[in-house]
């Protein structure tokens, strides 16, 4: 079957959006083949930085002709609905539909329309420009004497040529004639810029990516990047050094050329006192070069990796000495930025917090640190930090967005504020903070471990958990631009994997100082933040979310890990046979319960009378309660989870029995009430650990 | 480039350079205009092309602007950073489809071989608050140095750009830097010549740039220039009335140039006064919109002037 080629050339695209443009260009494509009725076998899509390319192949030369059977009036019927049958079937007269026997509800007209299916190379020449100008680019652009009109194409960048094929490999492909604003198809492409301008004239896939490689064109992103990646290491290797890996990097360095030359240049080793992060950030995010390690001392080396788009005549002597000049001259900034850094202390770069707004609602930066100063010495006792070194971290943590470096790699705060701690003397607990208490940024992000970070890092989220919250700014649907999920699931998981015991309902309380709570509602409406948060962490890790839901169905679970504690033990429990028949016994207790509720209009609450036990079953399950409760709540007391389950099981059998043997709604209202008032005994025994009713299934 | 004097060479010579520049644009056809008589911030204030970019007349021009940066002044002690600079521009309307081509033999007449050499187009997307501007395209890469700004203007002064126009500015002193192989501007050889004769960057403008930036950063007259300001702010939505005529069905300006000059006037006080601190951030972003406004203001009038309007 046929293949279609389609490439797309036009001046440089951002390196940024050039893997999703081929993307969406195969599913665009592809959804409208299939949405036509042409279902093909395979599809791929390149990007370079000039050229968008796309091969579909196997695609049906026709769409199948289309039958359709269209029931008309009946023989006989009137005229008007005969003539609004024959306009609407196209037919020119009624002798050319057929007739279709009824014999119960009497003959019927039919019309056998047929759709003749059309040439694909018609449909794509239909489709296509219509992809086109309705591409989805971040950003797009016109140009050109066109864009005096109304209606020119926009594109990321002027749109050059468009090269669109279809045909049997076996035979000379045809063009998809089509035209875009002026631009008609052909199959002329051109080569790398400067090694091989000259236009390629090129048939189908095959002889079009070997063409490109011929004049120095590598069509696959993936394939630039490997080349990248394993000539960086071997120039790195060939020197006794190591590559330092950069997903990011390669990725966009590999949209920024079509035919990648690595090249390694070296810089003034008197450059390496500056922090490597900072040398990194200087050579990385300004000239998008890799840095080299070196592996007997793990520190940087005077070396970097460059990659330029040529094979240059002199061996890339030019380029390397042009890219060296430009890199001393942004680390010697970097340098100036850095040693300047060190001449002010962080403690007095705070008093210009006080006239940086944090946001308009809660007040400056200055305000802010003091307040989490405040909380991270209320939190410290409780996470074993020591009080003065809590304070003294929460205090500097922050004073190193006022410095150079960090005004010109934002990406470095923290870390920065560690080097410049440790070097003005701190306490190295007290420098850490710096860097740590922005952690955990992610579910994937290291958990500081340090107490004194730990506090630190719970205090600045809470805080902005608290602040957001009290002027109402929270999260909705996707917007979340205070990154306040990623702040609630940071406590979570600061919480949870130190083992720390902390009451959040008393933690909101101290961040919110004197502040109004809303009447409470804050504090509650925050914990139920939280306890989504949660579910979402613990889903991913497998659990039910149910399960959650049960936990904190229950009064006051403000404690996260005995929160996770108690979902623990409760899935495993309900993975067991006692388990899933005790819930089983609870929720018909639970569903009696409702409906005798809403017809008596009442609750059963309280102790039922033992006087009023007829069957031994009462009497057994009774007793199974009572020692149920006593035991479930000595190890629930113990925090023993497991346990309390273990002796929970203890009264599936007498539920299992009462249930066999006793009917619930006894003649004897007396007898009933009392009968429900035990059911409702069995919902609160289990109460000792979960709501079992918030279980599903 | 054999005929040039030594002296003239572009690699040797800062003035050599720029006439380098201007030849190789007036041989492709445009206009070669003077820098504009006013203290701008960069060469797109000119109304060569703040202005002429608008509405659908050709129009192809080369110039050198000085650019005033106050806030970048180092007092000559910064290797690359000042507050006085030249920029070499170019705006091609409409833009010809083989820009890019132009701009790459440009920099072969300047020397800059592209077989020896990594040029590169990376993404730069540019908006100008102040000028309501805004445009697509690249900072242009010669072995990892920006040596050019290359952009197609989608709008400016708040019109959209029909057609639209090619800019591209050069980066005149850190091109030369590059070309003549210093490190800082102020070593750059300036008139080509050797020994005695020679006179670097650092003679013609050194004092300058220390004078200035104490001026900028220390002395600048802030309660004139807060003045300053208001009164061109005023001048310039004054003349912009005055000019407005209603001749046959057609609505015409007849004073666009001059109630722009306010607005260039107005956007320079207001970059004194953010270099002597004196905005607060809140502030800032309320004075840009001033300049903002007057600038549409200013474009809607030239739309409506002979050059500006259609037919």
């Amino acid at each position: 079957m046929p293949d279609l080629l389609l490439e797309l050339f036009s001046e440089e695209i951002p390196a940024r959006m050039q893997a999703k443009a081929a993307d969406d260009l195969r599913r665009m494509v592809t959804d409208k083949l299939v949405a036509e009725g042409l279902v093909y076998e395979g599809a791929k899509a390149f990007a370079t930085p000039r050229r968008l390319a796309l091969t579909v192949h196997g695609i049906p030369p026709r769409q199948a002709d289309l039958k359709d059977e269209r029931k008309g009036p009946r023989v006989g019927g009137p005229e008007a609905a005969i003539a609004g049958f024959l306009k609407a079937t196209g037919l020119s007269s009624i002798e050319e539909a057929q007739i279709q026997r009824d014999p119960k509800k009497g003959d019927f007209y039919i019309a056998l329309i047929e759709k003749p299916g059309r040439a694909t190379i018609d449909v794509l020449a239909e489709i296509l420009p219509v992809i086109i100008r309705t591409f989805p680019w971040p950003k797009s652009m016109r140009w050109g004497a066109r864009s005096a009109k109304s209606g020119s194409l926009s594109w990321v960048r002027p749109l050059h040529a468009i090269t669109c094929t279809f045909g049997l490999e076996t035979e000379e492909p045809d063009v998809v004639k089509f035209n875009v604003d002026g631009i008609e198809t052909g199959q002329t492409t051109f080569g790398h810029r400067f090694m091989a301008p000259q236009a390629i004239s090129v048939r189908r896939f095959e002889d079009y990516e070997a063409k490109l490689l011929e004049a120095n064109v590598v069509l696959d992103a993936e394939r630039r990047k490997d080349a990248i990646v394993t000539d960086a290491r071997t120039l790195a290797q060939a020197q006794n050094f190591e590559l330092v890996e950069d997903q990011a990097l390669s990725d966009e360095v590999s949209g920024l050329v079509e035919w990648p030359v690595v090249l390694m240049g070296s810089f003034d080793k008197e450059f390496l006192s500056i922090p490597g992060e900072v040398i990194r950030a200087t050579i990385r995010n300004n000239q998008k070069c890799f840095v080299v390690r070196d592996p007997a001392t793990d520190k940087l080396a005077n070396k970097f990796v460059l990659t330029a788009n040529i094979e240059a005549s002199d061996g890339g002597k030019a380029i390397v000495d042009g890219n060296e000049r430009v890199i001393r001259a942004r680390l010697s900034d970097a340098k100036f930025f850095y040693e300047s850094d060190l001449k002010t202390k962080l403690e007095d770069r705070l008093p210009k917090f006080d006239q940086i707004v944090f946001h308009e609602k809660l007040g400056t930066q200055g305000e802010r640190i003091k307040r989490i100063e405040r909380l991270a010495a209320e939190i410290a006792p409780l996470v074993d930090a020591d009080v003065e070194k809590t304070k003294r971290a929460a205090r500097l943590a922050k004073a190193d967005l006022l410095t150079e470096v960090v005004g010109e790699f934002p990406e470095l705060q923290g870390l920065m504020g560690k080097y410049y701690a440790l070097a003005q003397g701190e306490d190295a607990s007290v420098a850490a903070a710096s860097e740590e208490h922005y952690k955990p940024q992610g579910p994937n992000d290291r958990v500081p471990t340090d107490p004194v970070s730990v506090a630190v890092a719970l205090a600045d989220k809470i805080d902005t958990l608290v602040g957001f919250w009290a002027i109402d700014e929270k999260p909705t649907g996707s917007k979340d631009p205070y990154a306040l999920r990623r702040a609630a699931l940071g406590v979570i998981r600061l919480i949870v994997e130190n083992k720390l015991r902390l009451h959040l309902l008393q933690m909101t309380a101290a961040a919110n100082g004197g502040r109004p709570t809303n009447g409470g509602q804050l504090a509650t409406d925050l914990l139920s933040f939280f306890a989504d948060r949660l579910k979402v962490q613990l889903r991913e890790q497998g659990a039910r979310h149910d399960l959650v839901d049960a936990v904190f169905a229950l009064e006051g679970q403000d404690d996260l890990l005995m929160v996770v504690r108690r979902v623990e033990a409760l899935g495993k429990f309900l993975d067991s046979d006692d388990g899933k028949n005790l819930l089983a016994g609870t929720k018909r207790a639970s569903n009696i319960l409702s409906i005798e509720e809403k017809k008596d209009k009442r609750s059963f609450d309280g102790a039922p009378d033992a006087a009023l036990y007829r069957l031994d079953e009462e009497k057994a399950l009774a007793k199974a309660i009572d020692q149920v409760k006593r035991d479930a709540g000595a190890a629930v007391a113990k925090e023993d989870f497991a346990a309390a389950m273990s002796a929970m099981a203890k009264l599936r059998p007498a539920v299992d029995a009462f249930f066999d043997k006793v009917k619930v709604n006894d003649d004897d209202p007396k007898v009933r009430e009392n009968r429900l008032k035990l059911l409702n005994e069995i919902r609160a025994a289990t109460r000792a650990v979960a709501d079992f009713s918030k279980v599903e299934g | 480039m054999d005929a040039l004097p030594a002296h003239m060479r572009p690699e040797r010579s800062f003035q050599g350079l720029i006439l380098t520049l201007q030849r190789y644009w007036a041989d492709y056809g445009c206009v070669i205009l003077q820098p504009y008589d006013m203290e701008v911030g960069a060469g797109t204030f000119h109304p060569a092309t703040t202005l002429r970019a608008l509405g659908p007349k050709p129009w192809n021009a080369a110039y050198v602007q000085p650019s005033r940066r106050p806030k970048d002044g180092r007092y000559g002690e910064n290797p690359n950073r000042l507050q006085h600079y030249y920029q070499f521009q170019v705006i091609l309307k409409p833009s010809p489809g083989d820009i890019q081509e132009l701009y790459l033999k440009s920099l072969a007449a300047i020397g800059i071989d592209s077989h020896l050499h990594d040029i590169r187009f990376v993404e730069d997307d540019w908006e100008s608050p102040t000028l309501g501007a805004w445009g697509l395209g690249w900072e242009c890469w010669c072995d990892g140095m920006e040596v050019s700004q290359f952009t197609y203007f989608q709008q400016v002064a708040g019109v959209e750009c029909a057609p639209v126009s090619g800019e591209l500015t050069y980066g005149l002193e850190r091109l030369a830097c590059y070309l003549q192989g210093v490190d800082s501007i102020m070593d750059l050889n300036f008139n080509g010549r050797e020994g005695a004769e020679k006179v670097s960057y650092r003679d013609v403008f050194f004092q300058a740039e220390q004078e200035y930036s104490r001026h900028n950063f220390e002395y600048a007259d802030t309660a004139m220039l807060f003045e300053q300001f208001k009164m061109a702010e005023n001048a310039c939505r004054k003349y912009l009335e005055a000019g407005w005529r209603n001749g046959g069905n057609q609505k015409e300006h007849l004073m666009a140039l001059p109630a722009y000059d306010q607005c260039i006037k107005a956007s320079h006080a207001f970059n004194l006064l953010d270099a002597r601190g004196v905005i607060s951030v809140t502030e800032r972003q309320s004075y840009i919109l001033r300049v903002r406004e007057l600038a549409k203001a200013c474009g809607e009038a030239w739309v409506h002037t002979e050059t500006g309007r259609a037919g």
